[in-house]
This record gives structure tokens, sequence and C-alpha cells, in this order.
């Protein structure tokens, strides 16, 4: 087991190298610069900004330098855009507010979704199936840039029970319209997936045997039924985890919460170098991560998976 | 009073394509520590017949008519008091002990709470008492392998299994859903021994719901042949394939190769298993009966003690020594 998880953290390693490059390629190989403006800057300062941020130097040494700077030093190296702050102080600032929100809507899709799911599964072709079924479609086809202005609508102009936008340091009232916003897509994913996984799943054999055996209907779904249910469904989770967290950008630019999601955009509109590699190796180390957590878990679920 | 006593059992599947009769009036009786083989093939409802006793039918099934145990009609029992007549009265075992096992439990898991959740056993007694079960069914090494997971056994090994774990309890009826149809022929054999020997010890009666005639022949006092859901014919299995008289029971009999003779080709039984959902008036096995006339195809033939054979009982109004 500790064998495997070495092996996979060395083979992360040239991923996320690899990454690295291939976004730094990209990056320079769009057209225009982050000094270009409108009003292009004399000659001279032009050359001075580039060779203050390390511009004048080969592509080559300019992405040697950068990663072992990032690897040596952990230093993501300053921001183009915000002169006086470097890439670690954007990720410091960002990175714990869409965490936040983040986890909580990961937590809010999965216990929901599942238990949306499973219940629709057991009460097979009931009303409450087709209800979860409902529900789950309608989320489905609600994109959180639709979701959110609802949401402020109903509960902010409307109701006035919850600030429409502001972070606050984290209270609880500035969090749960972007988690509502950012978790419905994903809980109708997870309902799906936990409803077709757990149909499958109760008309196994072994289902059978444990009705067969005298348990009750509550310890077959919680001991026999519910750990082969959530194999699919914890392949979606570690994608989805990571999704919650870069697809936020909705989330930070419609409620102003000031996550990494909106610092990402910006410096993509700025080419502001450093804090898109900044942002992207950040993304690029949680999937592997996560990755890695869900084919762990995935061992522990299923006991024919040995590493 | 009988063991287990049915009477006439109706199963119907209500499906897309309308209404499917599975089991069409059934009635039979097992008495206590009897072995009765209930034959047929695939759709002649002989499976159904047993998942309506333990209440296993599919969602769209249901079961109409009376399955008495004890003097309690099984299908009028609440979730609850079934629930206890599963596994502590009645013990089941499966087709294919492949999927029939949880492959994401240990063995012991999976036996233990049989007896935690049935009689209040500590799950520390209780594996302990499975371990002895699976002492009796011969595997190998149990106090270690009972940790186990499902997929670390062979196939054989797990329908041993899946029979220590429906003994557990000490059921006085198990019933055996063929037991060995999924497992090659030599452990088919020592299948069937184990449950011989299981009977021997423990007085079990078991119910061998099979298409193999030739286990039929060597294990079960009674034999009970269903064809479209109907019972064609029963009696002591001795005299029903010593001198088979109903067409059906003949022409499985004419269907198993034999050795001892030097047939080129094998018998079979000419046409097509019945459409359930369209059975015809009377006997469902008319349209592939050489000997069917006048009523055969419009009166249901009813279940009675057959002419001569005082302990046949069998539907037929065209048996085969008649017409000769």
């Amino acid at each position: 087991m500790l064998n495997y998880v070495l092996r996979r953290v060395a083979i992360a390693i040239p991923t996320i190298l690899l990454l690295v490059v291939i976004s730094f390629v990209l990056m320079y190989a769009a057209p225009g610069g982050p000094f270009n403006s409108e009003r292009p800057l004399p000659a001279q300062v032009m050359a001075n900004i580039e060779a203050r941020y390390g511009l004048d130097q080969p592509y080559w040494k300019q992405m040697t330098t950068y990663i072992w700077n990032v690897v040596v030093h952990f230093d993501f190296g300053p921001s183009f855009q915000y002169r006086d702050r470097t890439v670690n102080d954007v990720i410091a600032q960002g990175f714990p507010v869409t965490l936040t929100y983040g986890f909580w809507s990961f937590i809010v899709a999965l216990v929901v979704g599942v238990a949306l799911g499973a219940a629709a599964a057991i009460r097979h072709n009931s009303w409450l199936d087709y209800l979860a079924v409902g529900i789950s479609i309608g989320a489905q086809v609600l994109p959180n840039f639709v979701m959110a202005p609802i949401l402020v609508l109903v509960f902010t102009l409307w109701l006035g029970w919850l600030p429409g936008g502001g972070w606050q340091g984290g209270q609880i009232e500035y969090i749960i319209l972007p988690v509502i916003a950012l978790s419905t897509s994903y809980m109708a994913s997870i309902a799906r997936i936990t409803r077709s996984s757990m149909l499958e799943v109760l008309n196994a054999g072994f289902i059978r045997t444990a009705r067969a055996k005298g348990l009750p209907t509550s310890r077959i779904i919680w001991k026999h039924a519910m750990k082969p249910t959530m194999l699919p469904v914890l392949s979606y989770l570690g994608p989805a985890f990571v999704g919650m967290i870069t697809g936020s950008v909705i989330i930070d630019v419609f409620f102003s919460t000031g996550g990494i999601g909106q610092f990402f955009v910006n410096s993509a509109f700025n080419r502001d170098y450093s804090v898109i590699m900044g942002i992207t190796i950040l993304v690029g180390v949680l999937t592997v991560t996560f990755n890695l957590v869900v084919d762990l878990l995935y061992a522990w679920i299923d006991p024919k998976i040995r590493y | 009073m009988a063991l287990l006593d049915i009477e006439d059992l109706r199963v119907t599947f209500t499906t897309g394509d309308g209404e499917v009769n599975a089991v069409n009036g059934v009635s039979f009786s097992v008495e206590e520590g009897e072995t009765l083989a209930i034959v047929g093939e695939s759709g002649s409802g002989k499976s159904q017949t047993a998942f309506a006793a333990m209440g296993l039918l599919a969602r769209n099934g249901r079961a109409t008519g009376q399955i008495r145990y004890d003097g309690r009609n099984l299908l009028e029992l609440k979730q609850k008091e079934l629930n206890r007549v599963r596994s502590e009265e009645i013990g089941m075992i499966f087709q294919d002990p492949m999927t029939s096992l949880n492959p994401y439990m240990r063995i012991s898991d999976q036996m233990a709470e049989v007896l935690t959740l049935h009689k209040g056993m500590t799950k520390r007694d209780a594996v302990a008492e499975a371990t002895k079960m699976l002492d009796a069914v011969k595997i190998p090494d149990a106090r270690n392998r009972i940790t186990m997971f499902p997929h670390e056994f062979s196939g054989g090994m797990r329908q041993r299994i899946m029979i220590a774990m429906a003994l557990l309890c000490q059921p006085r009826l198990l019933i055996a859903d063929e037991p060995t149809t999924a497992l090659d022929v030599t452990v088919q054999a020592q299948i069937m021994e184990l449950m011989a020997e299981i009977r021997a010890e423990f007085g079990t009666a078991i119910i061998l719901i099979t298409h193999d005639l030739g286990i039929v022949a060597d294990t079960c006092e009674r034999t009970l042949v269903m064809y479209g859901g109907q019972i064609m014919e029963t009696g002591p299995t001795d005299k029903l394939f010593e001198r088979p008289t109903h067409p059906y029971t003949l022409g499985l009999l004419r269907a198993v190769p034999r050795i001892d003779r030097d047939d080129e080709t094998l018998s079979t039984i000419a046409g097509e298993p019945p459409d359930m959902s369209r059975l015809p008036k009377g006997c469902p096995f008319t349209p592939r009966c050489a000997w069917a006339h006048g009523p055969c195809p419009t009166v249901r033939p009813e279940l009675l003690p057959a002419e001569g054979f005082p302990e046949l009982r069998r539907a037929c109004h065209a048996p085969v020594e008649e017409v000769k």
C-alpha cells in the first residue's frame, strides 16, 4: 500500500512537470504580453520592465528559472498585474475562500445527492423516485450562472434573508448562497449516478441472499448495498471536487467572494503569466492528489483491488 | 401435519407486455425431513414457486394462494415476521455461488450477522459458531479462511459457504435453487453428497429445484414435475422414473443421455417452452405433445391419482399407457 502511494507520487512529479511545460508554452504562444496596453510604452521603459521580470531571457531559461524557483524556494514569483503582491500572496488570499465554499459544496452535493439517489432507487417507480429524478434533471439543467441570480433574486431581493454577495471572513450567511449555487448541478449528477448504481446493486444476487437471510431492509441497504453503490459515485467525486474548486469562477464573480477563480480569469485576460502558472499548478496538484485519494478509497471498498 | 403446505399458489408478474403467469395453481406439501425435487425446464415456474415461499419475488411479482408453514400463511406475514422465518425456519441457497455472496464483505461478517441478528449472539460467539459450521461443510482451514473475501474461494467452496450460512440457525427446511447448475460436474457430486450428509445429520427437509434428473434419481424421495407453471406429475422418484406415464415426464427422461444404450442422437422434446403470457386454456404441454387429443387444448387437466399407480398423481388427459 505504502509502496503504491510512493509510486503514484513518483509518477505525479513528471505529470505536473509536463503540465507546467505545456501551460508555459501555450501561454507564451498566445500573442501579446503582460505589459502591452493600448498606448505602447516607450521602448526603453518596456526593456527595463522586461529585464526586471526576466522576460528578456530566452523562453527555455525563463521556464527553467521558474521551475527552479517553484521547486526549491516554493516561490511562484511576483504577479505581473498586482505590482505589490506575489503569486503566493494571491493564492494565500484566494485559496482559503475557494476551499471553504468548495468543501461545503462538496459535502452538500455528496450528502444530498447520495440520499436523494438512494431514496429514489429504494422506492423505485414510486412518486418519491419520480420526484427525485425530476429534481435532479431540473438541477442539472440549471447551470450555476443561472442558479446564482435566481438564488439572489429569491433569498436576497424578495425574502431578504441572506446577503447577495461578499465574504466577510466566511461568516455562515455569506457562505450559504454560493454553496447552493455551486453544489446544485454536482448534487444532481451524484443523485443520478447513485440511483442507477443502487438500482443495479439491489438486483444483485447477494442482495437476494441478504433478504433470504432475514436481514431488515435498513441493514441490507447500509451493510450490503451502500459500498458497491458508491464505487461509480467515487470515481465521479475526484474530478467533481477539483471542478468545484476551479469551476468557481462564476461564484467568485457573481457573489464577489474573492476566491482564486476570480484571480484565474483576470490573470488570463491580463497575461499575468505567473498567476496563471501558479493557479494551474495548484489545480494540477489538487487533481493528482484527489485521483490518488479516490484510488485508495477504491481499494478500501473493493477487496479485489490490492495495490 | 406437513412442514410446508402450498395450496393453489399463483405467481403473476406485471410487465410492459401485460401479465405473465409464472405459476398457475400449484399445490404440494413437504414433510419433515423429506427431500423433494422440483424438476422442469427453464421458465417452468419452479424457481418462482420457491421465491414466493421466501418472499423473494421481484418487485413486479405478486403471489396468491396459501403457503402454510407451521400453520401460518407465509404470504400474509408482515415483513418483520417473515424475516424471522427466513434463516430461522427456512434457509435458501441459490444457483450461482459466484454472485450470491457479497463480494465486498468478509465471510466472517456475512455469516456472523445471521447469528447476531437471529440468535442475539455476540460477534465473537457468532464467528466461532460460523467457523464450526464451515468445518461441518468441509471448508479446509476454516479458522483462518473465514476472514477471507468470497473471491478468494472457488465456486464449489463458495456454494459450501452458502450452505453453511443457510444452516446457521438450523432451519427445518432448506430450499436449494439449482445449487449445482453453475458448478462443474465433479464439484456437483461433492455438493450433492454434502446435502445428503446435512440431511442425515441435521434432519433438514430439502426442496431441491433442478433440471438435472440424474441428481434427482440419486437423492430425492419424491419428485414433482412442473411445466408451464403447473404440476404435471408427482410421486415417489423411483416409481416416477421407472414407468413414466405423463408424456412430458417421458420426454424429459428420454432426453437424458444414457451411457448404457447405443443411441446415436440425443432425444429431445420437439417445440419450444410456452410463452407464459399466452398460455393455452387447457394443458400447457398440448402444442408439444404427441399424445394430445380431444380435451387437451381446451380443458385444463386436474392433478389426480393415476389409475393403476396409486402413489402417482398426474395432470393429463392422455397418459402414455392408455394410448398404447
